[in-house]
């Protein structure tokens, strides 16, 4: 299927949010089938409009060292953390053309992560109750997808390097103590987030053909 | 008046929760803002307001479990 690709780069969170915006109005105006943003983030910790801020397990000054924003979101949920070693995808999909089944299109999105780390020879799964993809009970990828009008906004971030798992240390993540781990652990080497987006994009094309 | 209905949302998607409300009881609301996020186990839903006028009353608490078809809230559209 088709739908365009955009490549925003390294790129401030709150920039993201509003290309995410101007997407999506494109989507729902139907200027554009979907669309499949790909980006990496500056260092941030986004908390939901209710989140308690004791999930972040350090002090100001320590964030402010290590050059993490903190900001908080509209939405519910809990804490969670995006920084530049992340590959992160807002798939902007308007389900009204394909199945209006949120959980159908989130097995859609883990498959196609599933699928990309399985071309690296990353044998990832989904475990049982919980979102995102794991490796060995770690977790590699984060999904968190929000619907309005059958149009999907959010995405997922697969950790790609092993210094923005580190930075989970700060926090929390979704009220759960979870431990991360990235491509770069798991194989013992740096991939190119180009190899990365490339394949993804193949492999969402194809899970939601 | 209008009631605010949980639709469906999916095959196997019988409930959801609360997540927050976007407005308080007896708050104006326009047509087709986000009105209140609901929220799976493994997704949340922006559902937007249906008819612009007052949100006369919320019927479910943030962290409240609904299921699909429940009343989630009223909105008094009488002036509008």
């Amino acid at each position: 299927m088709n739908f365009e690709v955009y490549d925003l780069g390294l790129i401030d969170f709150e920039a993201a949010r509003q290309k995410q915006r101007e997407v999506f109005n494109e989507v729902k105006n139907r200027r554009s089938s979907s669309a499949l943003i790909f980006c990496r983030h500056y260092p941030v910790i986004t908390l939901g409009r209710r989140t308690d801020k004791r999930n972040i397990l350090v002090s100001e000054q320590e964030l402010s060292e290590k050059l993490v924003r903190v900001m908080r979101v509209e939405r519910g949920g809990g804490a969670t953390y995006h920084g530049p070693g992340q590959l992160t995808a807002y798939p902007i999909f308007n389900l009204n053309f394909f199945k209006k089944d949120v959980h159908w299109f989130l097995r859609q999105l883990e498959n196609a992560v599933i699928k990309s780390l399985s071309g690296l020879g990353v044998s990832a799964a989904r475990l049982p109750g919980l979102t995102g993809v794991w490796v060995n009970k770690e977790k590699i990828a984060s999904i968190g997808i929000a619907v309005r009008n059958w149009i999907t906004f959010h995405g997922f971030s697969l950790n790609v390097e092993e210094s923005d798992t580190q930075n989970f240390r700060l926090i929390r993540p979704c009220g759960m103590d979870i431990k991360m781990t990235s491509l770069e652990a798991v194989l013992g080497e740096k991939i190119g987030f180009d190899v990365l987006r490339s394949s993804l994009e193949k492999e969402v094309a194809l899970c939601m053909m | 008046m209008h009631d605010v209905i949980l639709p469906e949302l999916g095959e196997g998607i019988s409930k959801a929760t609360v997540s927050f409300w976007y407005y308080n009881q007896g708050d104006e609301v326009k047509e087709g803002e986000d009105l209140v996020e609901l929220a799976t186990d493994k997704a949340t839903f922006n559902l937007p307001c249906p008819k612009a006028g007052i949100l006369a009353k919320i019927n479910f608490n943030e962290g409240d479990s609904v299921k699909i078809g429940e009343i989630l809230a009223v909105v008094d559209n009488s002036d509008k």
